[in-house]
């Protein structure tokens, strides 16, 4: 059900989120300090082409990831296989990475409409 | 759980590593969709991260935080186990190594800020 | 010298006729769980079907499920088992049952044959005998799994096995790895090939049971990471 080629895709893209993991932790402990606010999180990330890539990388990985991961928990413990199991996984690849390119698109360089 | 009578400690991490990720995975979609509103609808933004505030959310927050690290450790464990031919004592020993850098790092960081 | 009476339950598979699921057996100072088998088979049911060779562990087929733990019951004394004075027997997990604690083991060994779990020769009867360094790392490797005794004791603790019907399961891959190690056999890319397929070695988790239950104390899940480190190499090597 996991060839090589899967395997090794969902173990390289831990790895290159691990240290994001520990950037996004420093993050939140530092930001959730005084409480949230919109204007708070967009003035750290607007037109910043560093968090752009920062949590650019993040979302690419974890939509490889996160697709990997739930294709194998829903073959074994849901029965999904063959090309259901293939699409599904597709799926949620796609959608993982087309809400989140969304997210980091939002917080980086879109021209909010209401702001 | 389905078989309580062949759980261990690997059993046990494996189901915890299993379901913090299904976990993530879910959360993952909710996380975007709200961040997006930066672009769309700034206000709504503004008022679900209110919703921090409140101390059931903040405790949902907590669960999410320890799933991410429980997760990520996890995954660094079974990356070491997996690739890493050590034997058991290393491997103990890397460990340790690990944890005391992280309570010294992080004990660092709670006083830096 | 009885010791009182044991409270035995056995998971037999339904028959055409109720057959008896629960007995009292005499309780021995000395007594395997395959000895309490046997006594139901020969002084209360005769048509129970088990099964056993040696009796000293080394044939591999007399292991069931104890209290949902599988073991080989030759060599496990009643009293580790007991829960108070009661035990449940079973066939083994994750293999079809053919009659009450029978179970067809045909799946397991063709796993093992398809985890490339065979002899690949590369010499005749005319070469020289190879001469093998025993201190040798791979060696040292190749022996950690040569006692396996096919009882499939790691094959039914294993999960990962029970919800992937294509995983090749620990004991075959532990023998894959142990081959992959052995310089007496010529198989490198065949092993790797066939551990690198759908149900290979990648689809194993990790999480121990193969190593914890088995009783030759071997550690089936360190040689399925011997051969996902193996087959990352070859990733990386020659880009498949």
């Amino acid at each position: 059900m996991l060839n090589l080629r899967l395997y090794m895709l969902q173990r390289i893209t831990a790895l290159l989120m691990a240290p994001l993991v520990l950037g996004h932790l420093a993050v939140m402990i530092y930001a959730i300090q005084g409480g949230l606010s919109t204007g708070e999180i967009l003035g750290r990330t607007q037109g910043s082409i560093l968090w752009f890539l920062f949590y650019g990388t993040f979302v690419f990985a974890v939509s490889i990831h996160g697709a990997i991961g739930l294709r194998t928990v829903l073959h074994e413990w849901v029965g999904l296989k063959g090309t259901a199991l293939e699409a599904v996984m597709w799926i949620i690849g796609l959608g993982l990475f087309t809400l989140g390119a969304r997210a980091v698109w939002a917080v980086t360089f879109a021209q909010g409409l209401g702001a | 759980m389905k078989t309580p009578a062949r759980a261990h400690p690997l059993w046990v991490a494996f189901i915890v590593h299993r379901v913090s990720g299904v976990g993530l995975a879910l959360f993952l979609p909710l996380h975007f969709w709200v961040l997006a509103m930066a672009m769309t609808d700034p206000d709504r933004l503004d008022g679900f991260l209110h919703l921090t505030e409140n101390s059931v959310v903040k405790l949902a927050e907590v669960g999410l935080v320890f799933g991410l690290v429980v997760h990520m450790f996890g995954g660094l464990r079974l990356m070491a186990l997996e690739w890493l031919p050590w034997t058991p004592s290393q491997k103990t020993l890397a460990a340790m190594a690990v944890a005391i850098s992280f309570l010294i790092a992080g004990l660092f960081f709670m006083k830096a800020i | 010298m009885t010791l009182g009476v044991l409270k035995v339950t056995l998971e037999r598979s339904a028959g055409l006729e109720q057959a008896a699921t629960v007995f009292e057996v005499p309780a021995y100072e000395n007594q395997t769980v395959l000895d309490v088998v046997s006594w139901v088979q020969q002084n209360a049911d005769p048509t129970l079907s088990y099964r056993f060779a040696c009796r000293v562990g080394m044939c591999g087929s007399c292991a069931m499920m104890v209290n949902g733990v599988p073991r080989w019951t030759c060599r496990t004394h009643i009293s580790k088992v007991l829960d108070g004075d009661a035990v449940t027997i079973g066939p083994l997990r994750n293999l079809p049952v053919i009659k009450d604690l029978v179970v067809d083991m045909d799946p397991f060994f063709d796993k093992w044959v398809a985890a490339e779990g065979v002899h690949h020769g590369a010499l005749t009867r005319d070469d020289p005998i190879e001469a093998i360094d025993e201190q040798s790392d791979a060696r040292v490797e190749a022996n950690a799994g040569i006692e396996c005794i096919n009882c499939s004791v790691c094959y039914a603790a294993c999960d990962t096995v029970t919800s992937n019907a294509d995983y090749l399961g620990p004991a075959a891959l532990q023998r894959a790895w142990t081959l992959l190690n052995d310089t007496k056999d010529d198989g490198r890319a065949a092993i790797l090939d066939a551990v690198s397929d759908k149900g290979g070695c990648h689809n194993c988790h990790s999480m121990g049971s193969c190593t914890v239950y088995c009783p030759n104390d071997l550690d089936p899940m360190s040689a399925i990471a011997g051969l996902k480190r193996e087959t990352a190499k070859s990733f990386f090597k020659m880009g498949r």
